[in-house]
């Protein structure tokens, strides 16, 4: 080591100190590999060499180093949390990739490379080139039925998914039907059980066949996983219960798409309500093209914050 | 007695393949002998008993020829449905996984240790046949309701988790769940271990049933003289790893020819 590495090692802790995208070359390199491998085994979970970051695990710390190991200057970075781009967690993680890498931040699917998510999808089809990264608080879709890790490792080696049933066969003869709406389990290539992460199973088809690479990764879990480009996914059913997405009656009140994953607002104290589309982007979108839903206009346009969230997740 | 339980039994002709076969097998833990030097045969619908004193050696042996536990020595073969007679140990751990799965039973002692705690009595006793491929909810509901109504259990309370279940009730959700799929051998370690004297009658007397109906062949271990009586066609009596007698059960019990097994006997009577 040099007099000068030394010294700049020790210099403080502001940002200018650190590599491009915060985490180190020999770091990236190692997530790489691990994606690699993910990549070239659809739905297996990868173990790697999860690093501090700062910030606290829960924040999307696996998420962040997929995209931090990936991430170029010419990259277009878009970060979601639920549907929309301008909650605190999405802000702060655009923030850190625009400031450690000075890359381009964007809010609309079509114009980014790599888009970082927990909950959602995009409603804009993906395609081909673009980078979904996942942040994954669970990637163990057996763990709350077998909580040994030995366990579960033969499982997926030997493609014993009978357990993986066992929660849809309680979710039925509790509810009458699976009632689970999130992080619902996926068979990937005809091989791998997978947890598509908390994102609504009502994002699962958009997983099938997709023209974009997936990521998902668990910090805490230290696990990396992935749906390659043009896959098969399917989402686990039974023959008399198959698999099914949730639907809504209502139409999106600020843009009337009828086809979108919604979110409940409350209006006021009266309890009046509106559906309106997750996907903020999306929404903004379908307005700015001149769709008007039944409150178009209305001052809580801006919201996205309070929306209500009413999912059961499986994971 | 034996003339009863063989006029129960529908007519069937004698099986002349063994369902399963262990040769010498022996089991140490370093210095510790747990079994040694153990072979026999069992056939199809035959319930064997392996009785013996705490530590003789019952358990380590009912792991070794269950697949569960390697023999340090000496081979244990299953007649597999696909393959035949198949030593359980030359299997792939994956292929071994399929036969325990899908033509082995295993009764633990604890119904905790072979029950899934946090899921319902239903999905404890359907999960074998999701485990065989089945993915109609429906029909694995009815056999659900069909075991459960077979070893008495209250369908009201299909639902419900067996962490709130007497000690009972759990071991026959544990019977259940170990016969749903079909099983052709059954290995029990005490099952009516830790159970009180008329819940064990109950329970003895509908595995009697269960499995005179059936036809499967079960090893039953127990240190109970009287639960071997009731159950078993065979014994082997176990002392210091050893198998120090065999026979049909009612010779071994009123003629016990070893000088160990006549003292167990005698002990029992003295009770
Ligand atoms: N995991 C182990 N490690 C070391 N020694 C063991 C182990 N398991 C069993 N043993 C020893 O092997 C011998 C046989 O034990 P085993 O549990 O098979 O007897 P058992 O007949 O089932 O007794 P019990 O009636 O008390 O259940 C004993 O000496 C025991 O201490
Ligand atoms: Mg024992
Ligand atoms: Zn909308």
């Amino acid at each position: 080591m040099t007099e000068h590495q030394t010294m700049s090692a020790n210099a403080g802790p502001g940002l200018a100190d650190y590599n491009f995208a915060y985490l180190d070359e020999q770091t990236k390199r190692m997530i790489r590999r691990a994606i690699l491998k993910a990549i070239a085994v659809p739905g297996y979970q990868v173990p790697f060499g999860s690093r501090e970051m700062p910030v606290p695990y829960g924040w999307g710390t696996g998420g962040i180093q997929i995209t931090a190991s990936l991430i170029g200057p010419n990259d277009t970075f878009k970060c979601i949390d639920q549907g929309a781009d301008d909650t605190t967690n999405a802000v702060s993680i655009r923030h850190f990739f625009a400031k450690v890498g000075g890359v381009a931040t964007t809010e609309h699917t079509g114009d980014a490379t790599i888009i970082q998510s927990r909950h959602r999808i995009p409603e804009k089809p993906l395609v081909e080139g673009q980078i979904m990264v996942f942040q994954v608080p669970q990637p163990e879709p057996l763990r709350n039925l077998e909580a040994r890790e030995t366990e579960t490792r033969a499982m997926h080696a030997y493609e014993e998914y009978g357990l993986q049933y066992v929660r849809l066969y309680e979710n039925i003869s509790t509810f009458g039907r699976i009632a689970a709406t999130a992080g619902y389990p996926v068979m990937v290539d005809d091989r791998y059980v997978m947890s598509p992460s908390p994102i609504p199973k009502f994002d699962n088809p958009k997983l099938h066949n997709s023209p974009a690479l997936h990521l998902f990764g668990a910090g805490r879990e230290k696990r990396i996983y992935a749906v390659p480009p043009f896959t098969k996914v399917e989402s686990l059913g039974f023959e008399d219960y198959p698999f099914e997405v949730q639907t809504w009656d209502e139409v999106c009140g600020l843009c009337g798409a009828k086809h979108t994953y919604m979110d409940e607002v409350v209006l006021d104290d009266d309890n009046n309500r509106m559906f309106v589309c997750s996907d903020s982007d999306y929404c903004a979108d379908r307005r700015a093209q001149g769709h008007r839903g039944p409150h178009a206009g209305h001052e809580l346009t801006e919201i996205a914050e309070d929306v209500s969230k009413n999912q059961e997740v499986m994971a | 007695m034996s003339a009863i339980a063989l006029e129960e039994r529908p007519l069937n002709l004698a099986p002349d393949a063994p369902i399963l076969r262990a040769q010498n097998v022996t089991k140490r833990y370093g210095f510790i002998t747990g079994c040694e030097d153990v072979s026999f045969e069992l056939f199809p619908g035959e319930v064997l008993g392996i009785v013996g004193e705490s530590g003789s050696g019952k358990s380590t042996l009912l792991n070794c020829i269950s697949g569960r536990l390697s023999p340090t020595a000496g081979n244990v073969e299953f007649a597999t449905k696909k393959h035949g007679l198949t030593d359980l140990f030359d299997l792939s751990e994956a292929d071994r996984r399929r036969v325990q799965r899908e033509e082995l039973g295993f009764v633990h002692q604890n119904p905790r240790d072979g029950l899934r705690m946090r899921v319902s009595a239903g999905a404890n006793v359907a999960e074998p046949l999701m485990n065989l491929g089945n993915r109609h909810y429906g029909s694995m509901r009815e056999d659900t309701i069909t075991w459960l109504d077979r070893v008495e259990l209250d369908l009201a309370r299909i639902d419900d988790n067996p962490r709130n279940f007497s000690g009972g009730m759990q071991q026959r959700i544990q019977i259940a769940r170990n016969l749903v799929h079909s099983p052709r051998l059954v290995f029990m370690d005490e099952p009516t271990g830790g159970l009180d004297v008329s819940v064990q009658a109950r329970l003895l007397d509908l595995l009697r049933h269960l499995v005179r109906r059936s036809q499967l062949a079960v090893i039953v271990v127990t240190h109970d003289l009287a639960v071997a009586r009731l159950l078993a066609d065979r014994l082997m009596v176990m002392k210091d790893g050893h198998v120090v007698e065999t026979g049909l059960t009612d010779q071994v019990l009123d003629d016990p020819q070893h000088a160990y097994t006549q003292l167990l006997v005698s002990a029992v009577l003295q009770i």
